[in-house]
């Protein structure tokens, strides 16, 4: 009964809206109708027709009022008055244009950035895999991988092909169950590479995911088999489109995988981009043809190659705990049963005591999420702040633009309007600005998080990230501008209808200053706003002083001016004992080039991120004083194309043959840590077994300095260089560098040339290593470029906000200042009390802002290089920009108080 | 207590009009004569109260309204109780009638 009536209530109200106009009409006819009515009767009664009509008409009292009070009833209630406010509010922002502008551009830039780096968190951490009910993948994994050893391709957890294929014969808990290792191929057949993001999978991985193909097929268990060959490939949308442009007769077409011929099988719906958030994927190919594709190098019986990631979609009654239970009892039957034979003994133990577990994999694997989850959500706090920033400010300009609207207040608080009313008409406004400034944000953030992503992105890790704006991103951004519109708009709106109408009548209440409490609360508005500042401009000053630190640190070795040549000489076919020899030829040809001044060979890229470690100990002392080192294999000329200063010793040279004396250069670091501080040429040091190695030993013939070695931010470790020349392997592909005399770009036509000369189906890859280590700062650098935007915008945000309120300060102050120079006081005190009262402001808000920022989460200092998060330096000169601030701000106020004119001024009353 | 004999007053109107249309649909016109009929002249609803009274009163779903042609040939608007209105009549009369009677015994009273 009770919902019936609001039921109805609320249809003829919104009927009273909707149809306002007919709804008027039909009363007017109405009351029309009665009045005639009445005259008719007043006519029967005696009166003339004129008579008769005016008191019909009369008999109403006033028509309007009549009309008034029935629209009261009939008319739309809430909505017909929200309406009205928003009409009125419109009207009101049209008119007050300036500062609607500016009002809606800051709220836009704030919610904006918000919602970008939202949007960015979304698509790697909250959103799940575009497949069929994601919450039932689950992944298994390794729980500790401290007791594997070997090659690892992510630094996520992974298996090898045996323990997959143990595992895939017990998946008791999965209705599928499926692998995957992401890769390139090659796919071009010559000349300069090109490269094609690529994906390992078991046969049942679209399967169990769920994808169908969108043409042709997908692959089954049957195509996934050892011995396959090479059963064919399934290829993405995107790919399909950007490589057949779209051609409906792809099916049956061949590709160049790695120089073998693939035949398409398939391509997968637009909407899949593979297991891996932050990477899509262009192939897909099994498992099993790594043996074709791959070769001799293939991983399918390695124990000791890690590459492999494992999930599977959960049978009904089955949780992800009770799954993680039932791998970990089936871990030792599997670890014991794929126990590689050339296992380092020391490192049996580990292997067999490894564990498999379970977890949720709804949203995939990503290692873009692994690295930069954290330091988004940092982000996101970050402009929150300054989006708090922005509500100060607009807070203070609507408190200023409240008191110049008190007269309009007062009126109508006197003429009957009630203060909640008025409220609600204040708050539409605001929560128009915010709406108008999230809409625009909205569009602003998609920009923004373009920019953002085609920062993380680099040659070699095109990062893929689909941003939509989903629900959960508009109700972020519905949110921000709801919760805006409160912080910004709800105290000025209770503020501006406080005040007591016959005092604000009265001659707009001026008198010699302004009202001493609404100016206190504005006051403490900027304070707050400095103090954030100060926050954010000392974190903007930690991240670009870490970055600059970095770029600018000395690793013990010359980045500049050298390039690094990826060769790939599989296409030769050649035998293993040829290549060492070709190997040396095409390094003396480089060499030869002009322009070139050093050149070397080396297994691992210094500072890239790449590494191998072993543990070694002095010849004589046992294994048990074995510590880990940093290894690499190097040709001779290592030294001097890295501007490495050789101490001690000599560098590699061509007696350092594979039959030779096996021999090792080390650096300062092993000497000191390994070799006991002794000059270590001419002992001999011992290299623990590995899966591919047994123990080694060889002499020392060479001392070099330190040089960082896998990342500018490790510090020196002690490290062995052995002679490439001396490997037992020698693989088909070389990693060259190129020391060039002048700019490294200039030398990449004649080696191009050269290599191209010497064998034309070479493939080969040019990159500084300049560009290749900056490109290991991809996280720095996000961090300091934005905190560095976000502490500027924070910067101007306070400047504004403070020259608000010093300039409405003087302005209010004009009687009081024109009497201070009426009795003598000069421009330059004027001035100068001003500024004063602007530097103390800020002084405030630094006093509150220093402990906050010293106070910054622990986060923080992990993302830092070289910076404690309370760094003195950064402090005080963050302290010192808000100070010019403060000066910059107050100086323009400053300057018009100390132009009052006292005449003026006093005669104004 | 200005305000709760103006309450009284509305509550008794709305209760007027709705016995009015008991007897069958009018025209807002038509309510106010039929109520000064029956009260024999002593009511005369005014119409800056009759119009938002049925307003008021359709809202809450006691009346209904549609167009129809009035004796004279003229569009008018036409008023009918509605079901829940009759039931709601009820009601009322009987409050009115204990407050009636009540009112009365106090006056009686001497």
């Amino acid at each position: 009964m009770k919902a019936i009536y609001w039921l109805r209530l609320a249809r003829g109200r919104l009927r009273g809206l909707l149809r306002r106009a007919s709804v008027e009409r039909e009363m007017e006819e109405e009351l029309r109708f009665h009045v005639r009515m009445r005259a008719a009767e007043n006519v029967r009664l005696g009166m003339t027709p004129e008579e008769a009509e005016r008191a019909a008409l009369r008999s109403f009292g006033s028509w309007a009022r009549v009309k008034e009070a029935c629209r009261d009833v009939k008319g739309g209630g809430v909505m017909e008055t929200l309406w009205q406010d928003l009409k009125f509010g419109a009207r009101t922002l049209r008119k007050n244009y300036g500062f609607t502008v500016v009002a809606v551009m800051t709220l836009a830039l704030g919610i904006g950035a918000n919602t970008a780096i939202f949007q960015l968190l979304d698509a790697v951490r909250l959103r799940t895999l575009p497949v069929k009910d994601p919450h039932e993948l689950a992944e298994v994994y390794i729980a500790d991988m401290s007791g594997t050893r070997g090659s690892f391709v992510y630094s996520h957890p992974t298996v090898t092909n045996p323990i997959w294929e143990r595992v895939r014969e017990r998946a008791e808990p999965f209705t599928g169950i499926f692998a995957w290792s992401a890769d390139t191929f090659n796919l071009s057949t010559g000349g300069e590479s090109r490269y094609a993001q690529a994906l390992w999978v078991s046969g049942d991985f679209f399967n169990t995911l769920g994808v169908r193909p969108a043409l042709g097929r997908v692959f089954t268990n049957e195509d996934d088999r050892r011995g396959c060959g090479a059963p064919g490939a399934v290829i993405s949308h995107a790919f399909w489109q950007r490589e057949f442009g779209g051609d409906p007769s792809v099916v049956g077409r061949k590709l160049s995988l790695d120089f073998h011929p693939v035949e398409i099988i398939g391509v997968t719906p637009p909407s899949f981009f593979g297991p891996e958030v932050g990477r899509s994927f262009d192939v897909a190919v099994p498992i099993c043809s790594e043996a074709t594709l791959e070769g001799a190098n293939n991983r399918l019986d390695s124990g000791s190659d890690w590459w492999l990631v494992v999930m599977g979609r959960l049978k009904p009654g089955w949780t992800v705990g009770r799954a993680a239970g039932y791998f970990d009892s089936i871990s030792p039957g599997i670890f014991e049963a794929t126990l590689p034979p050339s296992y380092p003994p020391d490192s049996v133990k580990g292997y067999l005591a490894s564990r498999l577990t379970a977890a949720p994999a709804g949203t995939g694997v990503s290692l873009l999420r692994e690295t930069y989850e954290s330091p988004l959500w940092l982000l996101l706090a970050i402009a929150g702040i300054v989006l708090l920033i922005a509500c100060a400010n607009l807070a203070n300009l609507m408190l200023a633009r409240a008191s110049t609207r008190e007269r309009e207040m007062a009126v109508r608080l006197s003429l009957g309007a009630s203060r909640a009313r008025l409220i609600r008409q204040l708050l539409t406004e605001s929560l128009m600005l915010a709406f108008a400034g999230a809409a625009l944000g909205v569009l602003l953030a998609g920009a923004l998080s373009q920019f953002l992503v085609s920062l993380l992105s680099t040659e070699l890790n095109p990062l893929f990230v689909e941003l939509n704006t989903d629900w959960r991103v508009l109700a972020f951004t519905a949110g921000l501008a709801a919760l805006t519109c409160v912080l910004f708009g709800l105290t000025p709106a209770v503020r501006a209808t406080r005040v007591a109408p016959s005092q604000a009548m009265k001659a707009g209440g001026r008198g010699m200053t302004s009202g001493r409490e609404r100016f206190s609360l504005r006051r403490l508005l900027v304070v707050a706003q400095v103090a954030l500042s100060l926050v954010l401009v000392v974190g903007a000053l930690l991240f670009t002083r870490s970055l600059g630190k970095l770029l600018t640190l000395d690793p013990g070795l010359r980045q500049d001016g050298v390039v690094v040549t990826s060769l790939n000489l599989t296409q030769l076919k050649l035998p293993a004992e040829r290549r060492l020899p070709f190997k040396r030829e095409l390094l003396a040809r480089i060499r030869a080039v002009p322009g070139v001044e050093a050149a070397a060979e080396t297994w691992v890229v210094p500072l890239v991120g790449n590494s191998w470690g072993d543990a070694v100990w002095m010849d004589g002392a046992g294994p048990e004083q074995g510590k880990s080192a940093n290894f690499n294999r190097v040709s001779e000329g290592y030294f001097k194309t890295l501007g490495i200063p050789l101490l001690a010793g000599r560098d590699f040279d061509e007696h350092d043959a594979p039959d030779a004396p096996k021999v090792a250069v080390v650096n300062e670091s092993f000497a000191r840590e390994v070799a006991g501080g002794a000059n270590p040429v001419g002992l001999r040091l011992r290299v623990e077994a590995t899966p591919t190695e047994p123990e080694t030993v060889y002499e020392i013939v060479g001392l070099v300095k330190d040089a960082r070695y896998r990342s500018l931010r490790e510090d020196y470790q002690p490290g062995v260089f052995l002679s490439a020349s001396q490997a037992p392997r020698q693989f088909e592909y070389d990693a060259v560098l190129i020391r060039s005399k002048g700019a490294a770009s200039g030398v990449i036509g004649g080696v191009k040339n050269a290599v191209a000369g010497f064998d034309p189906q070479i493939l080969m890859r040019f990159q500084t290593l300049k560009s290749r280590v900056e490109n290991t700062l991809l996280r720095e650098r996000l961090m300091a470029t934005l905190s560095g935007l976000f502490g500027l915008l924070a910067l101007v945000l306070a400047c504004v906000g403070l020259y608000g309120i010093m300039s409405y300060g003087v302005a209010g102050r004009t009687n009081e200042i024109g009497i201070r120079m009426a009795l003598g006081a000069r421009g330059s005190d004027v001035r100068l009390m001003i500024l004063r009262e602007s530097l103390l402001l800020v002084v405030a808000g630094i006093a509150v802002g220093l402990p906050a920022a010293l106070a910054a989460p622990r986060l923080v200092s992990t993302l830092l290089f070289g910076l404690s998060p309370s760094d003195p330096a950064s402090m005080c000169l963050a302290a010192l920009s808000l100070l010019v601030v403060a000066l910059a701000a107050g100086y323009i106020p400053a300057r018009r108080a100390s132009r009052v004119d006292p005449m003026v001024a006093l005669r104004y009353e | 207590m200005p305000k709760q004999d103006a309450k009284l007053l509305q509550g008794t109107l709305d209760m007027l009009i709705l016995k009015a249309l008991s007897l069958g649909p009018l025209h807002g016109f038509g309510v106010g004569q039929r109520i000064m009929q029956m009260s024999e002249d002593a009511l005369r609803v005014e119409e800056g109260s009759l119009y938002p009274a049925l307003y008021r009163i359709e809202q809450r779903g006691w009346i209904a309204s549609e167009w129809g042609v009035s004796d004279n040939n003229q569009r008018a608007r036409f008023y009918s109780l509605t079901r829940q209105g009759r039931k709601q009549l009820q009601v009322e009369e009987e409050n009115w009638e204990r407050l009636a009677a009540a009112v009365f015994k106090v006056m009686q009273a001497t």
